[in-house]
């Protein structure tokens, strides 16, 4: 093989960072985040001295350096700027914000300056849909931006300025809390029972240790708590499945992943709650016989790395996790971080295993399923922030006060990440029954004229459907609720969605890799006025092939933005198409078929350019 | 141990641990499939494998055979759910089957003939671009034709225990590459079992020298549809 020509002393640094994670290829993903921080590209080369250190082929390495966002075979700049570019920042004026970067750093949108300066991309939601414009500057986040912002940002930013100088100009004496609290607001707009109103100190572990695992799980089974990710499993089944295989070893994993666009509520939990959701990881090691666990943060959040950090170690410290937890002999367990790089499809349970191992994150077959085959082959459970949470919450107070709220099928309360068009965007922590006019009411959104629930994998409901009630029987979702005022085109936004699909699919399916390209493709077509009357068939009948064989989660909601505003929606669609006409077909762009071969034959056409002649 | 259950109302056995298109298989059941082959991992990613068991969408390849499950494979809407995936695999790349060589024995072509595919589908082409890759002095690829089965992969990794091949990139974008900067750069021989002829089952692993070998009449898929020789089983 031949080498690659890494200069001699970045490959000792390279080895240095694989030293780091004990040259152990499951940590591939730290390994190439770190790279990329330390070099801003990985390389060929890297990718060889990386691949030598781990045992792996260098291909092996590529396939993880080349599947997420945030890791980049080109080099980037000393500091990346990635701005949010959800459909809700689009609205919210991204456009003037995007120009504005541009301008003032004198670099276009997904480019790199040629001083290595600056790069400046596009990156899908980064969570802060309840405070956009916003963006991501290398690892500090920015919010409401506005032209005036960027262009004080960007200034400061081309004097030399560190990221960091642009939150507060004494950053090094902030604490871990008010670094992440400045750079991002929680706006809880409605605190419930459960999670945002007062919660004791481990008032849940104190009463875990009380009880038997098998009794921990009775009472999350008897609670009704099920996954607040959105598939809604039962979390006391989950729990004793992983308790009932044959192993010694398990984890735990928490999926601090949310990457539905228009989410943000675990952010809030995270930075607001972090005690109770390792005291709920805990819990469950407990009730399961788990010793170790990991921490799953997106990509996305890593300005909240050092908070977490901070609260593993001061746990650590206190003996609330380690060896002896609260001097319980023999109850070990403790949490890695382990922080995601830029893919959507790591919040599907398997594809964050397979992140968690270092490889790209793609879904695995199931079954076997995680609770009996997950993490390197090790029974596993994986949850959501909100669910770890939850499960603390019950064990404090008891499975009846949690079944008691709620109504029959989902119990209990639930966050709701509020964006888009309204008065009030934010977190709403409401028991599960409310309908959408209700929160609609809350938020200050009555003017709504549909609204996505769960997320473009979710539903988008049209006025006539606002007294739909938020419960797993009737709108399941895993919080998102954006908010679409009457002015907003509903192709656009589905448009936009479908292309956000595409970006995010794995590839590792035909159905998804390949069908949501098609799905775009036609729906761009019904924007461009070029759809004929059997496209809206076409577009029904193509998801349902996509639903039904694609391989994970991800395929079979994908086509969700079309077929729930098909349903809810006609019009907008029957609008947009043209009956065919007498020989060509309306839709038929004569023009844009011709305009290839213009090119080749370096000549204008006798028969469709007018101006031939000339 | 073995049970049994129902494939298309006919009684198949299965030993335990087998998916249910392995005890399809050997019960001389042909289950249409792409990317996966004999000998090789189970992978499920082509998707053409599926079957519904019990009302619920599957790959067969990688679904485990249960006591008493009922399959339907040999369905009008499953045939039709594969007519869209091998449509999708067609337009996602470039496949001209008149100039290639691999036209005859191709696994792609053949299952869409089995499939009863005989004009173009309602999907766009999606016109690729993708380099060749002739550095190799006994191999070339024409990724243009690759259908992302892996195939290739999994033999290299596991049979000639190489790892020649690699997928990298994400999504649309996800593809073939090679252990290097291109084929010459890696220890790949034309006499790797991923280079044979049975694993790479369109013409993107092309060994030099040999193209149309064999004339029109006395190729694979002349005589026989795809998954005759499983077919065959079941007659005798």
């Amino acid at each position: 093989m031949k080498q690659g020509s890494t200069p001699h002393a970045d490959q000792e640094q390279i080895a240095l960072i694989c030293a780091h994670y004990q040259n152990d290829p499951h940590r591939m993903l730290d390994i190439l985040r770190d790279v990329q921080d330390k070099f801003r590209c990985i390389s060929r080369g890297t990718m060889q001295t990386v691949a030598d250190k781990t045992g792996l082929t260098q291909v092996a390495v590529e396939g993880v350096a080349s599947f997420y966002a945030f890791l980049s075979l080109e080099p980037k700049g000393r500091v990346t700027i990635r701005l949010c570019d959800d459909i809700v920042d689009r609205f919210a004026g991204l456009a003037a914000v995007t120009e504005a970067f541009e301008h003032t750093l004198g670099v276009t949108v997904g480019q790199t300056a040629v001083d290595g300066a600056f790069s400046l991309e596009y990156t899908p939601c980064i969570g802060m849909c309840d405070q956009a414009p916003a963006a991501m500057i290398n690892d500090v986040v920015v919010t409401n931006l506005t032209t005036e912002k960027v262009h004080k940002i960007a200034t400061a930013l081309k004097e030399g300025k560190s990221p960091q100088d642009l939150i507060s100009d004494r950053f090094d004496e902030l604490s871990a809390r008010q670094r992440a609290t400045r750079m991002v607001k929680n706006n809880i707009k409605h605190a419930g029972a459960v999670l945002l109103g007062p919660v004791p100190d481990d008032a849940g572990l104190k009463q875990a240790l009380e009880q038997t695992p098998v009794q921990i799980i009775d009472q999350i089974e008897a609670s009704g708590l099920r996954g607040c990710g959105g598939a809604g499993f039962t979390t006391g089944l989950k729990w004793r499945f992983a308790a009932q295989a044959d192993n010694n070893r398990r984890f735990i994993i928490c999926n601090a992943d949310e990457g539905e666009p228009g989410t943000f509520k675990d952010r809030v939990l995270l930075t607001e709650r972090p005690h109770l959701l390792i005291e709920g990881m805990t819990i469950a090691a407990r009730a399961v016989g788990a010793r170790e666990g990991i921490l799953y943060l997106r990509g996305e959040y890593v300005y909240l790395r050092e908070l977490l950090e901070e609260i593993l170690a001061e746990r650590r410290a206190k003996g609330l996790l380690g060896q002896n937890i609260m001097d319980a002999a023999g109850f070990d367990f403790d949490i890695r971080l382990q922080i995601g790089a830029g893919a959507y499809i790591c919040g599907e349970e398997g594809a964050l295993i397979s992140s968690c191992e270092g490889l790209p994150g793609e879904p695995k077959t199931r079954p076997p399923f995680p609770v009996t085959s997950g993490y390197l082959g090790f029974p596993t459970i994986v949850n959501n922030v909100e669910t770890f949470c939850h499960a603390a919450r019950i064990l404090d107070r008891g499975a009846e006060w949690f079944f008691d709220m709620g109504t029959a099928g989902s119990h209990g309360t639930k966050l709701f990440s509020v964006s888009g068009d309204c008065i009030n965007p934010g977190v709403y922590e409401l028991p599960y029954g409310l309908s959408v006019r209700e929160l609609l009411e809350m938020a200050g959104g009555e003017d709504a004229a549909a609204v996505l629930v769960g997320g473009p994998s979710g539903t988008m409901i049209a006025r006539d459907t606002f007294d739909r009630k938020l419960t797993f029987d009737d709108l399941a979702t895993g919080g998102a609720i954006v908010i679409f005022s009457a002015q907003r085109n509903i192709l656009e936004i589905v448009e936009y969605y479908m292309s956000f699909f595409v970006h995010e699919s794995c590839g590792y399916c035909t159905p998804c890799r390949v069908g949501n390209v098609f799905l775009q493709k036609a729906v761009a077509k019904f924007r461009a006025g070029l759809a004929n009357p059997a496209d809206i068939s076409y577009l029904s009948d193509l998801s349902a092939t996509i639903i039904e064989t694609s391989r994970c989660g991800l395929g079979m909601t994908s086509p969700n933005p079309i077929l729930s505003t098909l349903e809810n929606f006609p019009l907008v669609y029957s609008a947009m198409v043209k009956p065919p006409q007498d020989r060509l077909r309306a839709t038929f762009d004569i023009q844009s078929a011709i305009s290839d071969a213009r090119v080749l034959a370096k000549r204008r056409s006798s028969i469709y350019d007018k101006d031939f002649s000339k | 141990m073995s049970f049994t259950f129902q494939i298309d109302g006919e009684d198949v056995t299965a030993k335990e641990g087998q998916t249910i298109m392995d005890a399809a298989d050997d019960a001389g059941i042909y289950i249409p499939r792409l990317c996966d082959h004999v000998g090789l991992r189970h992978q499920g990613g082509c998707r053409v494998c599926t079957v519904k068991v019990d009302g619920r969408s599957v790959a067969a390849c990688t679904q485990p055979a249960a006591p008493d499950l009922t399959v339907e494979n040999e369905t009008p809407h499953i045939n039709k759910l594969r007519r869209d995936l091998v449509g999708m695999l067609f337009n996602e790349g470039n496949h001209l089957c008149p100039i290639c060589e691999a036209s005859g024995n191709c696994e792609l072509q053949a299952m869409a003939y089995r499939l009863g595919m005989t004009e173009p589908t309602r999907f766009p082409y999606l016109e690729p671009c993708r380099p060749l890759d002739a550095s190799h002095p006994d191999i070339a690829l024409d990724n243009n034709r690759c259908i992302s089965c892996g195939r290739c992969v999994r033999a290299s990794q596991d049979v000639d225990g190489k790892g020649v091949f690699g997928y990298v990139g994400r999504g649309i974008h996800r593809h073939i590459a090679a252990n290097g900067v291109d084929l010459a750069d890696t220890d790949a021989a034309v006499t790797d079992f991923a280079i044979s002829a049975e694993v790479c089952p369109v013409g993107c692993i092309i060994r030099k020298r040999e193209g149309f070998a064999r004339p029109i009449g006395e190729r694979d898929y002349d005589k026989h549809l795809i998954g005759h020789d499983i077919e065959k089983k079941h007659d005798d």
